[in-house]
């Protein structure tokens, strides 16, 4: 049989279950598909070894009937995930050759499952970025080109590696990582599916921190059926993770039924940008009457501080980055500059730093570090904080006027190309997250479907936004439009 | 409120980033619009609203305080860059 590493979760796991495959041939086709695909940069550090022992412990398994719904399916890891043994440096040369004696909560729980990790995958340096482009690895490459136009285009970020390696079958599906729209956004990019679930959900214990009040880990699948397997498995308590929450965690998959009729959804004006391309306009319309059609109820609504998000999130992103990036200081772990004679532990210290941390990651330790400085804690970060608070109310405003989820497009723009950006300013790349990012500062699940191509073939997405917890029913929602988008395209393979 | 190059290398200093001279102006003028962008902020009418601390309202678990963990030095000094003796070696702290 070939072309294993095309099927879905969903499809696998009933053909492991059927008998008709195994977790080994899964794997192998998968392992050969990551080695004709370095043009991609989506994997980093393959692990085939690690990958052929658990899938032969994973038919052993099967074999004997015992087999949870990720058992056998190869999958790829995020390097911001710990992971033991593996190297995992949250693509920074400051934990260059860092290998963790300990395996982060959510990869353990896919890893319990049966599920066999293929290897690690590209992303933004600590997660900052919204292009890959700020990875010690280099550039992960978007498997969709603009028709004929060889021009290499941004998978999106921070999860593009996880991205790029999903849409172009290098694997079954991914881990990916969202702080301000680190899976959606990569998803919408690549005509995959991507959530992120309400803060709380997964464990964020072994994940290397970027700003821990807003971190969720998510799947980044092939299909809203694929995210609801994936994502039972990555949720659950943890007692590791103060903040995990502990409340039994639904049969996902069971919920989606696509029946959708009486649902409230809401399309919040704000997200009208000036400057919106018309396509996305339009898909957001065509989106609407989907859900419409469907038997859903359509309501404009209004989320009042939506405009304020970008500009709060870039003061409590950074100055949490400032407080958690303190650990890598060139002593426990990871990258140690060369000193000079007579240079003392200060020295240490800096140089490291300097050293280890790329361009965008030094820019946001250090607004992080003067918005938390003397003087300045009120007027910006404490100032961002109470924004947050409305940012929040604004939604639980429209969830107790009965709205049950919300409509948006998930980018302002289909995919760029890599280096397009260099010459804006930093506020420019971080616009790209205008309709993700409200959504992690009110902790909410929201969920990008893949719904059309622009006109130059390119991917774009809708996002759904959820009431908090109640991922079930914004995943069956995300079916719904699923189904009637009706979106099978993939690109043309060229690497 | 602008910042200048006095400003940037404090903030490098209190960040523990080595910054060259000549590479201040420009993260000085990157801070600039980053802060202006920020200013917006301004707009916003925060009074009498809390600041959030925590995005889900839940109680953060308390349990035993017992030791639960530990007993793996070797674990522990494994990723390090300098380890001797059982210990992390850093530059003379103490003259």
């Amino acid at each position: 049989m070939t072309d294993l590493n095309r099927l879905t979760l969903s499809e696998a796991r009933d053909r492991l279950r059927a008998k008709e495959t195994t977790s080994v041939e899964l794997t192998e086709a998968c392992l050969s598909a990551i080695d004709a695909a370095d043009a991609l940069g989506a994997f980093v550090h393959k692990t085939p070894e690690i990958a052929l022992e658990r899938a032969r412990a994973a038919d052993e398994r099967l074999a004997q009937g015992d087999a949870p719904a990720m058992c056998g399916l190869p999958i790829g890891i995020k390097d911001l995930f710990c992971t033991k043994g593996v190297d995992s440096q949250a693509a920074s040369r400051i934990l260059e050759g860092f290998k963790p004696e300990y395996e982060s909560t959510v990869s353990q729980k896919l890893q319990d499952a049966g599920a066999v990790m293929l290897g690690k995958l590209n992303m933004d340096e600590f997660a900052m970025g919204s292009s890959n482009e700020t990875s010690c690895y280099g550039n992960a490459v978007n498997p969709w080109r603009r028709g004929n136009d060889d021009t290499a285009l941004t998978p999106g970020g921070s999860s593009g590696g996880s991205a790029s390696a999903v849409a172009a079958d290098l694997c079954l599906a991914a881990t990916g990582t969202d702080t301000g729209g680190s899976i959606r956004q990569p998803a919408a990019f690549t005509g995959i599916v991507g959530i992120k679930p309400t803060y709380g959900r997964c464990s964020r214990w072994g994940i290397v921190a970027f700003a821990s009040s807003l971190d969720q880990a998510g799947p980044m699948t092939k299909t809203v059926r694929d995210a609801a397997i994936m994502l039972e498995t990555m949720c659950g308590h943890d007692a590791k993770d103060s903040t995990s929450a502990d409340i039994p965690v639904p049969d996902f998959e069971s919920m989606l039924t696509g029946d959708i009729k009486g649902k409230v959804i809401g399309i919040p004006r704000e997200y009208r940008m000036d400057g919106m391309p018309e396509e996305i306009e339009m898909l957001w319309a065509d989106g609407t009457a989907m859900l419409r059609d469907a038997g859903a109820e359509i309501r404009d609504i209004t989320l009042p501080h939506t405009k304020y998000a970008l500009p709060a999130y870039y003061v409590i992103a950074p100055a949490e980055a400032s407080s958690n990036l303190a650990r890598y200081d060139g002593v426990r772990y990871g990258h140690r500059a060369k000193l000079a004679q007579g240079d003392g532990i200060t020295e240490m210290y800096e140089k490291t730093r300097a050293e280890g941390f790329g361009h965008e990651v030094q820019r946001r330790v250090m607004v992080g570090t003067y918005v938390l400085s003397a003087g300045f804690y009120d007027a910006y970060y404490n100032r961002a904080r109470k924004v947050r608070t409305l940012i929040k109310r604004d939604f639980e405003q429209v969830f107790a006027d009965g709205i049950d989820a919300i409509l948006t497009p998930a980018t302002p723009s289909a995919a760029f190309g890599l280096g397009e950006m260099n010459d804006a300013d930093p506020v420019q790349m971080y616009l790209n997250d205008v309709f993700t990012v409200t959504v992690n500062l009110a902790g909410l699940p929201g969920i990008s479907v893949p719904a059309g191509l622009d006109a130059k073939g390119l991917p774009l997405g809708l996002q759904l936004i959820g009431r908090p917890w109640e991922e079930g029913d914004l995943l069956n929602t995300a079916y719904a439009l699923e189904r009637a988008a009706g979106f099978v395209a993939k690109p043309d393979k060229w690497w | 409120m602008s910042i200048d190059l006095e400003t940037a290398a404090k903030v490098a200093k209190l960040a523990r980033i080595k910054v060259e001279e000549d590479a201040l102006a420009a993260l000085a003028s990157e801070f600039n619009t980053i802060l202006g962008f920020i200013e917006q902020l301004n707009e916003v009418d925060v009074d009498g609203i809390e600041p959030m601390t925590s995005v889900t309202p839940q109680r953060l678990k308390r349990r035993e305080d017992v030791v639960t963990d530990g007993n793996m030095q070797d674990k522990i000094l494994s990723n390090a860059p300098d380890a001797r003796e059982g210990f992390f070696a850093v530059p003379k702290v103490v003259e």
